[in-house]
Formats: structure tokens, sequence, C-alpha cells
């Protein structure tokens, strides 16, 4: 027992330990506090300057900058999309090429028997590859193409605006290209280079100034020349067609206005076939500006850049490219929107063209039945006019680039890619549905499509090899020549859908009802092709037919 | 010593207490306490929403609290707390899902304010016992409040 001093001692002690513990432990707990607030209060001044402002312009760009660099250093979360469609990092080389479709889908190559689409026609890859790969497919490298190829694949505006203006003989250097866009010089450039051929414009385009005189290092490697299987493959660069400089493939200056980033339309194609749209009498109910236009006195063309809102805009600026045209060296690149937007009112556009020789129009001569046919390039921005999304307003970017939120910023993702790679941010923002039942939507329309597309392909090829037996019977021209509309028509259809990049998605119904045409059509063909080697047929007037019985009963 | 120790500790305190209470003022903490729908716009993420409700049928009967939160006196403030320290964390971590998703529990909440209001109108469509199974008003009527999700 001790005495009572030493027991408060001890007491005194236990106390002070006590106190000890309680200070080391709310040292600790002011330590994480401190912590902790501190984060949050640097999380919140970030977003603050960030909503302030939400870009910094240290690097300046102007009509000349067709190279995306300068852009990025302004926008740099912008360019790391525009970066990020060449996926994880850019994949060059032969094997990296995409899957042949030709392979996966055999009547293919039947489809496109005489027409280069027949030697090499792959899957497609990001926007980061559209000028790479254009230099190595073969279809490219192994037959003479035009130059208006590059209209779509490259960021050409500059190398346009140079020809617009020398060919009208108005100053072209370097101060006066960067003055201002200048849409009429555009054209003109376009007009002039467009037939000319690819190699040619390809040289024009690395010659014209591309904002970055001092830098000639691409964002992502140059296409070696000749490609991969070419007869230039591995030779060096002609001596004809330096190329020194720098091309880049689309980029920022194409969809935006390098003064205040204002989305618009820079290529003439999509220019002078939106004017040819609003100027007929299709319905095009999806986009309201040109039902203004069309209310209004139409002294001057539909202009898209001063008309169409902003949401049209955010679909304008992909219909620039993703659409069918004529691409080839007889006559200018040409939208074929005067008649409307729907399969068959672009079908009769080029049913109703001549060629500059006044030859009526045509694709390409089908290299089995010798039929003049249409080749469809990939009607997306037609195909989506069609369907329920257009219709509700939703534009292609509010899928194809949703917008996503980085602190208190929000942009719209530059990667632009399948709208199912992203389901939140493209599909929920309205639907109200979960990520897993979205995808099996999708997927649903996509697979019956395809299937359909499959019956279709089987059926054309039925169809080509009953033209041919009925040719090698010994069936005329004369006899022929309405099949080979058949023909034409039957193929048109199913290029549409089978070149239209969505798997029928866009626009499903109409994808659906194309198909089911163009089996209608090629069946159609092939009854024609074997009348032409069957004996007539005989009357059916004396069958014995059963009556019909109706279940009213005769009045007595 | 220890008479030293301690004094540290309440400057450390004080520091902390004097951090806090900027970083509640810088972000404008106590507007969070009123029924400004202004306020709840204030960290960014919800300026969509409040942009459509300036132009949505029920913006001169309803704010952002008339719906999403409780309109019992004692559940009004649990409800702003549950929702005022999970929306922090969500926005200063940045790890929420988008487009944001309400949980169920606030959509009981948004059920029961349209019933607050429109009760006696819907009174027939209502369960016969309480609690039962019910379809949600914005199930139909998703954009009255607003647009965005």
């Amino acid at each position: 027992m001790l005495s009572y001093p030493m027991q408060a001692q001890a007491k005194q002690r236990a106390s002070q330990r006590g106190s000890a513990a309680t200070n080391v432990l709310l040292f600790l707990v002011t330590v994480i506090g401190t912590l902790l607030i501190a984060y949050v209060l640097v999380t919140m001044f970030g977003n603050k300057q960030a909503a302030r402002t939400p870009f910094v312009r240290v690097a300046e760009v102007n009509e000349l900058s067709t190279d995306p660099e300068p852009w990025g250093l302004n926008w740099p979360r912008q360019f790391d999309g525009w970066k990020a469609t060449a996926g994880a990092q850019f994949d060059g080389g032969a094997d990296a090429m995409p899957q042949s479709k030709l392979d996966t889908q055999p009547w293919l190559k039947r489809l496109y028997a005489g027409y280069a689409f027949s030697i090499d026609y792959r899957e497609a890859r990001g926007h980061a590859y559209m000028l790479y790969d254009q230099g190595v497919t073969e279809r490219v490298t192994k037959k003479p193409q035009a130059g208006a190829c590059l209209h779509c694949h490259s960021a050409n505006s500059v190398m346009y605006r140079k020809a617009g203006l020398e060919a009208l003989g108005q100053p072209a250097d370097d101060a006066a290209l960067a003055a201002d866009f200048n849409m009429p010089a555009v054209i003109r450039g376009f007009q002039e280079v467009s037939k000319r051929p690819y190699a040619d414009v390809l040289t024009l385009l690395y010659q014209a100034p591309d904002g970055t005189p001092n830098e000639t290092t691409p964002v992502n490697p140059v296409a070696p020349y000749g490609g991969f299987a070419g007869e230039m493959a591995g030779q060096g660069v002609d001596p004809a067609h330096a190329l020194i400089g720098e091309a880049h493939p689309v980029s920022c200056i194409d969809c935006h206005d390098p003064a205040n980033m204002k989305l618009r339309v820079t290529r003439p194609g999509f220019v002078l076939g939106i004017a040819a749209l609003a100027a007929g009498n299709a319905p095009v109910p999806h986009l309201p500006s040109i039902g203004q236009w069309r209310a209004g006195d139409r002294r001057v063309p539909y202009d898209p850049n001063a008309l169409a809102s902003r949401q049209e805009m955010r679909s304008f600026a992909c219909g620039q490219c993703h659409v069918e045209y004529y691409c080839a060296n007889k006559d200018t690149l040409e939208f074929p929107w005067s008649q409307g937007l729907r399969a068959e009112d672009l079908e009769a556009h080029w049913a109703a063209k001549t060629f500059p020789d006044g030859k009526p129009f045509y694709d390409y001569t089908h290299g089995e039945t010798g039929a003049p046919v249409f080749k469809v390039q990939h009607p997306e921005f037609e195909l989506w006019s069609q369907g329920i999304h257009a219709q509700s307003g939703v534009s292609c970017a509010d899928c194809h680039m949703p917008y996503v939120r980085e602190g208190a910023m929000k942009l719209s993702n530059h990667n632009v890619q399948t709208p199912l790679a992203n389901i939140n941010n493209a599909c929920q923002q309205c639907h109200n549905v979960s990520e897993a039942d979205l995808r099996i939507r999708v997927e649903t329309i996509q697979s019956k499509t395809k299937a359909l597309m499959e019956r279709a392909g089987l059926a054309m090829t039925d169809m080509l090899d009953a033209i041919l037996q009925a040719r090698a019977a010994g069936a005329t021209p004369e006899q022929l020549a309405p099949i080979f509309v058949l023909q034409r028509q039957a193929m048109w259809r199913l290029d549409y859908i089978s070149s239209e990049n969505s798997d029928g998605f866009h626009a499903d119904q109409e994808a659906a009802r194309l198909l089911g045409e163009s089996i209608d059509l090629s069946r159609k063909a092939t009854i024609a092709a074997l009348r032409l080697r069957a004996p007539e047929a005989p009357s059916t007037t004396d069958l014995p037919v059963q009556p019909v019985i109706g279940v009213t009963p005769e009045k007595p | 010593m220890i008479r030293k120790l301690s004094l540290a500790l309440v400057l450390m305190l004080g520091v902390m207490a004097g951090l806090g209470l900027f970083t509640f003022g810088y972000g404008d903490g106590t507007a969070y306490l009123k029924n400004d729908p202004a306020a709840c716009a204030n960290c960014h993420v919800m300026q969509p929403m409040y942009d459509s409700w300036v132009k949505s049928s029920h913006k001169d009967v309803a704010t952002c609290n008339d719906c999403h939160l409780s309109h019992d006196p004692v559940g009004k403030w649990l409800v702003k707390g549950d929702n005022g320290f999970n929306h922090s964390l969500a926005f200063t971590t940045g790890k929420f899902h988008e487009p944001i998703q309400i949980k169920p529990r606030n959509r009981t909440v948004t059920q029961n304010a349209c019933l607050f209001c429109h009760g006696d109108f819907v009174d027939h469509m209502r369960p016969a016992e309480t609690g039962g199974d019910m379809l949600m008003c914005v199930h139909c009527h998703s954009d009255v409040g607003h647009a965005q999700r």
C-alpha cells in the first residue's frame, strides 16, 4: 500500500501521460484536418480559375495554320483528343493495316468488279490515319487517282486558296493567304486542281504554307511513298513530285475559325452541295435554317456559315466528308444533293447527270456484266438525315464527340469515335437506360442489318451469275439494257448500306428498306435474265383453280 | 514543456480554423444554407440543370430545394447534409458517374416533393396501401424541373 503523497504522484504522472496522449491525437487530427481543408481549397481554386479562363491563347493561329501543333498549345485538351484518334499510339506499317473487308465479305469483290475497290478495301481507322491510309491503299498506289481525293483526306484550305488566287490572277503570297478564308478563291482552287493527278495535288499540298515554316515534323508519321505494294513501293520519292514541307490530315482549321473558334464548314464540295440541296424542293425538316432560307427571297445562295444554327453546324462539319460524292478525274468532285438526301434522290441526281463530254454519268463499268453502274462512297450524313436522331435534333457531334467534363470545364470530346466506346456520355445524356441495355439496343439493330446485308449480297451474286449466263446464251445488248438498269439500282442500294459506316444504326428502318429493295431488284434482274433463256410461259387459263368462296350467305 | 506543446497545438488549431473559415467563405459556403438555386450551380456541375430550370415550367413555383429536399423540418437538413457531403466529396475527387444520376433515396425525395403539391390531384393513381408500388412521376414527366439529366 503506497503512502498518500506517493499515490498523488502516481496519479499526477498518469494524468500527464493521459494528457500527452490526447495532445498527440489532437495533433494528428489537426494535421489531417488542415491537409484536407488545403486540398479542398486548392481544388476549388483550380476549378474557379479554369472556369474563368477556359483557355489561354499562347500561340497565334490564323488562316495559314493548317498545322494543328500551334493550336494544340492553346487548346491542349482538344488537341489531345485529336491525337487520340490514332489510338494509344500511331500504328503505321504494312502489318498494322486493318482487316480487309474483301476477305470478310467476299461478295464485295464481285460488287466492285472492274473498280479499284475490288483491289483493296479495309475497315476504317481513326481521323489520324486518313492521309496515311490514303497514301498506302492499293487503290491509290496501283491505279491512277484524281487529286479530288485530297478534298477530304487533308487540311487543304491553304492549298486551294493559293491555287484559286493564282488562277484569278491575284497575289498569293503568305500575307494574302493569311488575310482571310476567301471562300470564292478556295472554291476556284478546288475546281482548278480537282481533276489533276493525285501525286501532283499531294505535292501542291506539301508546298502550301501551314503556319509553321520552321517546323516540318508532322504529329504522326507520313505514308511511305508508293505505299507497301504499288509499283513505286520502296523506290523513293519521284523528283517530279518532291514532297517539300508538311501536309496534315484534317485538322483544327477545317472545322474552326482561327479568329474565334466558331464552328465552320470549309469544304467546297459541301458548300456547293448544301446550296444545291437548299435550292431544291426536297423536305429537310431536320435542317431548319434551310427552311428559313427557302422562305426568304433566295437571291443569295444558301450559306451554311452565315445561316446554320450551332446545332446544325455540329452535323455540317462532319457532313463535309462523311457523304456520297463523285470523286474521279472526269469531272470536278460533286455532292449529289440537288434532289434531296434520300438514296433514290442521290441516285436520280446521278442518273440525270452527264459528263462534260455529254455522255451519261457512271462511276465504273461492271467488270463481269459490262453494266455502267454507280459507286456509293460513305453516305453517313445522308442516312443519318433519314433517322430518328436527326428528326429529334440530335447532331453527329452529340454522339460521336459528346461533351466531357474536365474539372469545371465542359468540352466536346475531340477523339471522334464510335459512341459505343463512350455510352455514358454519348447515349445516357438522353436515354435513361443502363449501359448494357443501350449496347444491346444498338447491337440488335446492327446485327439485323448485317444479316439482311448478307442476304442482299447473295441475291446480288445470283443476279451476276444469271446475267453472265444470259450473255453466254447470246443475249443482245438491247435485251440486256433494262436488266443493266435493274443491276445498277440493286447494287446502288446494297452498296449504300454496306459502304455506310453505321451498319444501319443511323436510320435502321431506312437501311432495312434499301436492303429489301436491293434484294427485290436483284431477284427481278435475275428473273429477267433467266427469262431470256427460258421457253415462252404456257397459258394458265385452263388450270383448275379453287374458286373464291365467301363467308357471307348468298341472298335467296 | 507540456505547456509549450499545448500552445503549439492551440496555434495549429487556430490555423486550421482560419483556413477552414477562409475556405468556407471562398467556396461561398453560407449560400448552401439558403434557398437560392444559383448556389446549387456554384461548383459548376449543376450548371446545365440550373440553366434549363430557369426555362422550365416550374421555375416560378419551385426551387431546387423544393423538389430535392424533404418538406419535413428535420428531414430537410438531413437530406441537405447527406447531399452536401456527397456532392463535395464527388466533385473534389472528380470520381462520379457521367452524366450524373440521381440516387434511389434522392428519387424518393423528389417523388414525395411531386406529391407534396400535386398529391390531391393524383390521389386516385396512388397505391392503395402506404409503401405500395408506384410509378415515379418523372418517369414520364422527366423534364418538368429541368431538361438536363
